[in-house]
């Protein structure tokens, strides 16, 4: 297939929808890559690499969109302001393009993409099943988002992250909130801490708590019974109580924290509104909010969506395009998964649609002049929940034998201690005085055994099989004993193989444990 | 000498084998150990020799020397991953001493009579079938181990049906032998020690080659016991102190390898286990779909050297490539970046309880960075990179979470809770359980394909 890449458009945007080193791998897969030139200037990527990689490079925009059987691109169709061409306006009737399309808002845009009789795939649409997970733009660019959320609110902030002892004096180190545990707020933890901040996160979904732990930061929790995992890896909406206590618990934060950054992005809807005026007015100056889901409208009530604002000096910083701030990498990971993306798609070098496929159905929404969007699809669909929505996939250990052998064992216990009984019965009515004696000196050795053994480092198994080996070679003093008289060859081949074992065993030994070294 | 410096003497040559155990439970006293175990074993000599018990000295020294020389070749000689067939043919030559120590003092049990001689003649009886069975059992172990014969279970019909009758028919004989004429006394012994040493054979050439180490660790435990019964036999407390140690340390050995691979204690007795009876393999769905995803010796090499910790889990595979001393190489070079490498054992990697360790620490690595699977399961989660090296099934998850699973129960080293796992292996073929490994389809693994030394030598290349 051809694949055309375009240049982006779109006001500030630095991405670009393939990476030179993801340009090999489709070649690999025998694709044809066209890029407009100059397309990932922006990102840090010269023409020169592409070239390198084996694309081609395409002079102007309009000759990619004729040639490509697929045009890949980052942000959503949109009006060139310097020629006035909409971009949806040139896609071809047998092409198809992929990218984001944010589907919930952009009814007109998709209307537009019908009538061209195109194909469109949104990126963003693609269902968090765990066999999608490797062309999940959207987690992706979370995770990038995250990462920049806390580099812009370092930026903002005007003290030290990390606490330190100087001989100057003690600095206390910052008070991180995340609210929402996703993958944009995890990753937002994880590098907050790395800072050296202390971190808090709270979530609606109880399972992401050990995730949050393993990220080093604390996970915040209502002493409330309900669990907010709803379908599609996202969290559902929660009951007014549960909203209420989840209230006070961030007013609360609010007075403490220096840092709060929210993720509570519904896609295609509005973000709901977690951090009020009040709790703004109530933080300690000079703090700083980074709301991720100003695109939404944004979690706090004082975010400017695409803006930095400050009110009553707070900073809030409601910035849309943090994934391109960091363009190099967010360019390269978005071109894994869209190149992960065209190869579900690709049946034999043709572009096949087969709309009994979850992922293709739900990420397919213009096709054949027809919107064929449905968004229940990318919710619905849950054939296997992602992990972080499971706790049930935690299994258990079995610290316990499986239930038959279990039986077994009684039993075997039950016949044991019958025997020992009897045998002991025998012992005491039949054994002479000097085999009874024997017999104590027997089972006081058994038990010393047993106390020793498992004492024994397991890392010594080995050696300790070889000196129980040469010291049971002891047996040689049996055939020693019997050494004279008529009977000379078998107590002689007895003393012969018996000091086989006691030298072999006992130098063998000696020869591993020289070889343990600390 | 009088008898009581004698018994004396037995009494420290016992003391100073426990302390010999004892000295095994860390590797800083471990050596000392085998010190006292080797002068307890002198000082049980020579005193037997001052006894005066032994008519023939001249032919005493001879034929120690011969078996010295023999035993202190075969140590020198022996290659660390032979280990297990040298325990085994040890095994067999207590169960020899322990049948040829029975039929002689059967000759010389003169001078007894009434309860003890009927006592005496029943330990003969149990010592020279344990004896016999130990030796036949631990040849066919051998033989099993070198590959002289076929590692596959071979099983008879009605498998334990006749064992049961086997063992019935040498209770026969054994009452024969109790009660009958002296004439008739020997040719009984003779045929509980034939029938014995088919019953070892039966028993041990049913079980599965894969399954030798809970063998090998069994028959020491039967190789203890032997001893013991000629303990009972030769009225020597010495020998019967040293045959319950060696008996006991056998026993939860074997234990201890029983529980590493989910196995009842009772089949491993019963013999014939190793053979998937009648269960057809379940191969685990949960790939649902999904492609392994395969890496380069240069992506290897680069999360190697951008990660904080590495955990080794080596395999037999490990040692079969011969890939200790390579993979000793990348730790150095890793450990000398600041990037803390350690290794995890499954108790059931390598043939032998311990083996594995053995096998690391002839490769020059550090004992004090090798840890059991219950210490180290712990830190799999603080981990960036897991290294699996010839192993399968000691990292199957399905074994925790599927009970469809053959191997559902197994204890398992939980890898996958590290960022990454790189699993070394040649092709996706099964390990010998025959089951699936999950792990190869989970997102944070990744596949090296090609022999494990080859591909850690290009690794090692690249690190330096």
């Amino acid at each position: 297939m051809i694949i055309g890449v375009l240049k982006e458009i779109h006001q500030g945007e630095r991405r670009v929808a393939m990476a030179p080193s993801v340009v090999k791998q489709c070649l690999k897969k025998g694709h044809t890559i066209l890029m407009e030139v100059g397309a990932g200037v922006v990102a840090n990527f010269t023409d020169g690499q592409y070239e390198d990689s084996g694309a081609e490079i395409v002079e102007s925009a309009e000759e990619i969109w004729k040639k490509a059987n697929i045009i890949l691109k980052i942000r959503p169709p949109e009006e060139d302001q310097e020629t006035g061409v909409h971009e949806a306006d040139l896609l071809q009737k047998d092409s198809c393009i992929i990218c984001l399309l944010n589907p919930g808002r952009n009814t007109e845009l998709l209307k537009r993409l019908a009538k061209t009789g195109g194909t469109a795939i949104a990126v963003d649409a693609i269902p968090r099943i765990s066999r999608a997970q490797s062309m999940d733009v959207l987690s992706s660019m979370a995770n990038i988002s995250g990462y920049r959320a806390v580099t812009e609110a370092a930026h903002h902030f005007g003290r030290l992250f990390t606490g330190q002892i100087t001989a100057a004096g003690k600095i206390p180190p910052a008070k991180v909130l995340v609210i929402g545990a996703g993958v944009a707020g995890l990753s937002a933890a994880g590098s907050a801490q790395s800072l050296g901040a202390i971190v808090r996160a709270f979530d609606t979904r109880s399972a992401v708590r050990e995730e949050v732990q393993s990220m080093g930061a604390e996970f915040l929790s209502l002493d409330f019974k309900e669990d907010g995992a709803g379908g599609g890896g996202y969290a559902k909406t929660m009951s007014k109580e549960f909203i209420a206590a989840e209230m006070e618990l961030f007013a609360a934060q609010s007075k403490e924290v220096n840092i709060i950054i929210t993720t509570a992005a519904i896609p295609g809807k509005k973000s709901p509104v977690l951090i009020t005026k009040e709790m703004v007015e109530s933080m300690i100056p000079g703090s700083v909010i980074v709301d991720l889901a100003a695109e939404g409208g944004g979690n706090c009530e004082m975010t400017k969506p695409g803006e930095t604002t400050v009110y009553k000096k707070v900073t809030i910083i409601g910035l849309t395009d943090l994934p391109s701030r960091l363009p190099t990498q967010a360019s390269q990971l978005f071109s894994n998964n869209t190149a992960k993306l065209i190869q579900h798609l690709n049946h034999d070098g043709e572009l096949k649609l087969d709309f009994d496929d979850e992922i293709t159905s739900a990420i397919t929404v213009v096709h054949d002049g027809n919107i064929v969007w449905d968004p229940e699809k990318q919710n619905k669909v849950q054939a296997k929940p992602v992990k972080l929505a499971e706790p049930e996939t935690v299994p258990a250990k079995p610290t316990v034998l499986p239930e038959t052998t279990k039986k077994n064992w009684s039993l075997l216990k039950m016949i044991g201690w019958f025997l020992a009984f009897t045998l002991t019965a025998l012992i005491g009515f039949g054994g002479s005085s000097e085999f009874i004696s024997h017999i104590t000196v027997f089972v006081m050795a058994c038990f010393v055994g047993y106390l020793l053994i498992w004492n024994v480092s397991p890392s010594l198994h080995t050696p300790l099989m070889s000196v129980t080996n040469a010291i049971s070679g002891i047996i040689v003093i049996g055939g020693m004993i019997h050494l004279s008289g008529e009977q000379i060859l078998l107590p002689a081949i007895a003393v012969l193989i018996s000091t086989i074992n006691i030298v072999g065993g006992f130098m063998v030994t000696h020869r591993m444990l020289e070889m343990f070294r600390k | 000498m009088p008898e009581g410096m004698i018994t004396v003497a037995y009494l420290v040559a016992g003391v100073l084998f426990i302390l010999s155990l004892r000295g095994l439970s860390n590797q800083e006293t471990a050596r000392r150990g085998n010190v006292y175990g080797a002068v307890g074993m002198l000082l049980a000599v020579i005193a037997t020799i001052l006894s005066g018990h032994v008519g023939s000295i001249g032919t005493l020294i001879l034929v120690m020397l011969v078996g010295g020389g023999i035993g202190l070749l075969a140590a020198k000689r022996v290659a660390m991953t032979a280990m297990p067939e040298l325990v085994a043919i040890l095994h067999s030559f207590v169960g020899a001493a322990a049948v040829l120590v029975g039929i002689v003092s059967h000759f010389e049990s003169g001078g007894i009579t009434g309860t003890e001689l009927i006592i005496h003649e029943i330990e003969i009886v149990i010592g020279v079938f344990i004896g016999a069975y130990t030796f036949s059992g631990s040849v066919i172990a051998f033989l099993k181990l070198k590959a002289l014969i076929g590692g596959k279970p071979w099983t008879l019909p009605f498998r334990h049906q006749l064992n049961l009758l086997v063992l019935l028919i040498s209770i026969l004989f054994g009452v024969m032998f109790v009660a009958g004429n002296p004439e008739q006394q020997l040719t009984a012994l003779l045929i509980i020690t034939a029938i014995a040493c088919l019953l070892g054979i039966h028993m041990i050439m049913a079980i599965g080659g894969a399954d030798m180490p809970v063998v090998v660790s069994m028959l020491n435990s039967y190789s203890g016991w032997a001893a013991a019964a000629a303990g009972f036999m030769l009225s020597n407390d010495l020998l019967i102190i040293t045959g319950a140690l060696v008996g006991s340390s056998g026993a939860i050995l074997s234990y201890i390898m029983c529980r590493g691979m989910n196995r009842s204690f009772v089949s491993v007795i019963a013999g014939g286990f190793g053979v998937a009876e009648g269960t057809v393999v379940a191969v685990s769905t949960e790939d649902d779909g999904k492609e392994v995803i395969s890496i380069s010796v240069e992506e290897t090499a680069d999360l190697l050297r951008s990660a904080k910790q590495v955990i080794v889990v080596p395999g037999y595979g490990m040692a079969v490539a011969q890939a200790q001393h390579i993979v000793h190489e990348i730790t150095e070079n890793l450990r000398n970046r600041n990037i803390s490498v350690k290794f995890a054992i499954h108790p059931v990697a390598g043939r032998l309880p311990g083996h594995m360790n053995v096998l690391l620490a002839e490769a020059n690595l550090p004992y004090d960075i090798v840890f059991e699977m219950d210490e180290i399961n712990v830190e799999f989660e603080k981990t960036d990179v897991v290294l699996v090296i010839g192993a399968n099934d000691i990292v199957n998850p399905g074994a925790l979470d599927d009970t469809t699973s053959p191997i559902y129960g197994m204890p398992v080293l939980e890898v996958w809770d590290a960022k990454a796992v790189i699993v070394l292996k040649r092709s996706m073929a099964t390990g010998y359980s025959g089951v699936g490994n999950p792990l190869y389809f989970r997102d944070n693994t990744s596949m090296l394909f090609g022999d494990a030394k080859e591909s850690l030598n290009k690794v090692a290349a690249m690190l330096t």
